[in-house]
């Protein structure tokens, strides 16, 4: 095989026969995949739940991942979010001409690891190349199809006053790690992305109560968006304590630095759950038993009054405003 | 010790809250000069917290906010040069020029990169060496060493490639002409962390001893600007005028002899536009003569569109601590962190940001 990705790989011809065959197809070894024909046919029962997502991170090896890993991780956990079990991905990667094989080989093998976690198939997929510049390395876009169990019936429009709002570990570490290393900002830290799939925590949650009322994962905008975006949709408002949310003394210390707030910093292998107060211990006890929920914990509570905002009760014991996330996050001055 | 999570506990804050409460007997404006400790304030909610005799009001210390237009529009006219890579700290990628801003020339297609530190930038010179790299040289003491230290860098590396649009800004001589004003009485002043951490607290004196108002040094976590407030009040009720340091971790009275030497070998001072506040002797830092080359006023042969302020807007005002965010009729409504008129919107630093996005029904 070629030691670079060329634009032939890209052509549909014998290099792209090739790379499909030897580097997708027996990495994600499975009958569907296997028989390549234009579209993977599957049967079903029951309310499906249908997500579609694009990766363009840089770089795209990280402290605790790449690109590969948190195509999967993502895609899974917004199919998880509405409380589907996910079953089958589609992959789809845009990868800029020169891009190393063994490159693109780790990043497929950690696809194929990830998805076995997850306990879900690649089961279609595509390939482009493309001209160098036009692409940063690899994009990967992806598609995924859960089920949903009956009974359970999770929104963003469900918070309800007096619900009680559980988060399942420390934030802004995914968001740190990948700015500790990029181009122009490159500082050394220990800390590493917490991308993972949480398709089991959120089983073991729906196990512990099946009336969970909104699930969502505070990746691009932070803890502060999500919590914004819910209690905008279920017309409430979202107070929490500041003292309650986990932060990494490391976290703290990189936003300190670079004029950042936590709250506002992207996260891969966490989620937000929103629950009726009388369940909310049980599904505590349930979430710190999986290995990504052992630092949940519950932060605030839904409110009627101010709907569409978020307070928070600072150290101080003051309250402030939290809103969403403005623009992108940037390094301050000084 | 922990630096950050043990100056956030809040059984020392309820402690030092409620000896604020107990000594402060004169009614009182303190002015937190600093962007960095206006957004604290707001970010933990500390103006809730003071007696009613505290009125605390924002001052001019946001380095993106007081950059005059016309220095921003040279920036903007520098990107537009063919082969030219403009880095920049992130966020002055936002702020409004007079026409444009760096993130719409970047758009554009202008080469715009954020970097966290010169060094940064240094390499990004020496990686595109057929393009010319123009560091944006804004803020106050505080990042003009760090300049510094890249201009003699690049000179011992022979970076042949590497220039700097000095627009920083000196923090001493712009208080002495807020209070020459006369615009606005204070009673306390609390005095920027970062900035002393580089000249020390020596050059506040002037302001206790001329003046007759108390001054402290204080750090950036809420604890410290408690502690700052404390020992304000403390001075005022002893009838005393001089200046303290709250912030003996990252302060010390001579401050930084190192940076400060660079700054004297590479910079000297001369006359800065400052917004809102206008001209003012002796308060920017510009490229000695024998580093001139390096300075891409002088390099480059741009003409900036001529400098325009959008009406309505009144950073200027606030940023000399005469009016408040909720003065201005565009805030909130036309002026917006997503849609921001003026710089005290966009700047994370901004009293207008911070109103804007911790202040509401709640804050303030």
């Amino acid at each position: 095989m070629a030691d670079k990705i060329l634009l032939a790989h890209g052509s549909g011809g014998k290099l792209a026969h090739e790379l499909v065959e030897k580097s997708f197809v027996k990495a994600f070894a499975n009958p569907l995949l296997a028989k390549l024909d234009d579209s993977a046919a599957m049967d079903f029962s029951g309310r499906l739940a249908f997500t579609t997502d694009s990766y363009v991170v840089s770089p795209i090896f990280f402290p605790g991942g790449d690109i590969g890993k948190l195509a999967v991780c993502g895609t899974v956990n917004d199919l998880a979010m509405s409380g589907a079990k996910p079953l089958y991905l589609s992959l789809a990667f845009i990868i800029e001409e020169g891009l190393p094989q063994d490159e693109l080989n780790e990043i497929v093998g950690s696809v194929q690891k990830t998805a076995q976690e997850a306990g879900v198939e690649i089961v279609t997929g595509d390939t482009k190349v493309v001209h160098r510049g036009s692409a940063d390395k690899l994009f990967i876009n992806t598609a995924g199809i859960g089920i949903i169990p009956q009974g359970v019936d999770i929104s963003g429009d469900k918070a309800r006053p007096g619900d009680k709002v559980i988060l399942s570990g420390t934030i802004g570490d995914h968001g740190i790690a990948v700015l500790s290393q990029r181009e122009g900002l490159s500082f050394s830290t220990q800390l590493k992305s917490d991308c993972a799939p949480l398709g089991s925590l959120v089983a073991k949650m729906l196990e512990a109560s099946p009336d969970i009322h909104c699930l969502r994962d505070p990746t691009r905008g932070g803890l502060a968006t999500t919590l914004n975006e819910l209690a905008k949709q279920s017309k409430v408002s979202v107070r929490i304590e500041e003292a309650k949310i986990p932060v990494r003394e490391e976290v703290l210390a990189a936003c300190e630095m670079l004029g950042f707030d936590p709250l506002y910093v992207a996260n891969e292998g966490k989620l937000v759950a929103v629950v009726p107060a009388k369940d909310a211990d049980r599904i505590l006890k349930a979430m710190r038993e999986n290995q990504y929920g052992t630092g949940a914990a519950i932060i605030g509570e839904v409110k009627a009054e101010h709907p569409g905002r978020v307070v928070m009760k600072t150290c101080l014991g003051a309250s402030r405003i939290v809103d969403m996330l403005v623009g992108d996050l940037l390094p301050r001055i000084c | 010790m922990k630096f950050i999570t043990e100056f956030r506990r809040s059984e020392l804050a309820g402690g030092l809250i409620s000896q604020i409460h107990r000594r402060s007997k004169t009614s009182v404006r303190f002015m937190e000069f600093c962007g960095g400790h206006t957004v604290t304030i707001f970010r933990y909610g500390l103006r809730q917290v003071l007696p009613q005799t505290i009125e605390m009001v924002s001052g001019p210390g946001c380095p993106v906010c007081v950059t005059a237009n016309a220095d921003l529009d040279k920036a903007i006219a520098l990107s537009r040069l063919p082969d030219v890579i403009i880095t920049t700290f992130g966020d002055m990628l936002k702020v409004p020029a007079s026409h444009s801003s760096l993130q719409k020339v970047k758009a554009d297609g202008a080469d715009v990169r954020v970097v966290y530190s010169t060094t940064d930038a240094l390499v990004i010179a020496e990686r595109n060496p057929t393009k010319s790299v123009i560091f944006l040289g804004i803020g106050f003491e505080t990042t003009a060493p760090t300049i510094a230290a890249s201009i003699l860098q690049a000179k011992a590396r022979r970076i042949k490639n590497y220039y700097i649009l000095s627009v920083h800004k000196l923090c001493p001589p712009v208080i002495r002409a807020l209070l020459d004003s006369g615009e606005v009485k204070l009673h306390g002043l609390i005095c920027p962390g970062h900035v002393s951490a580089i000249i020390g607290s020596h050059p506040w004196e002037f302001i206790a001893r001329d003046y007759n108002i108390p001054c402290v040094v204080s750090g950036f976590e809420p604890l410290d600007i408690l502690q700052c407030v404390d020992m304000l009040v403390a001075q005022v009720e002893n009838g005393e005028s001089k200046v303290e340091i709250a912030y003996r971790r990252g302060v010390r009275p001579e401050g930084n002899r190192e940076a400060l030497k660079l700054i004297e070998q590479v910079f000297e001072p001369c006359p800065a536009e400052w917004r809102g506040i206008g001209e003012v002797p002796d308060s920017g830092l510009r490229l000695r003569k024998e580093y001139q080359t390096l300075a891409a006023e002088f390099a480059f042969d741009i003409e900036p569109e001529p400098a325009y302020e959008p009406g309505g807007c009144i950073c200027g005002d606030i940023l000399r601590g005469v009016k408040t965010p909720t003065d201005c009729k565009l805030f909130g409504k036309a002026c917006t962190p997503e849609y921001p008129v003026g710089p005290c919107m966009v700047s994370s630093e901004g009293s207008c940001s911070a109103y804007y996005l911790y202040g509401g029904d709640f804050g303030g």
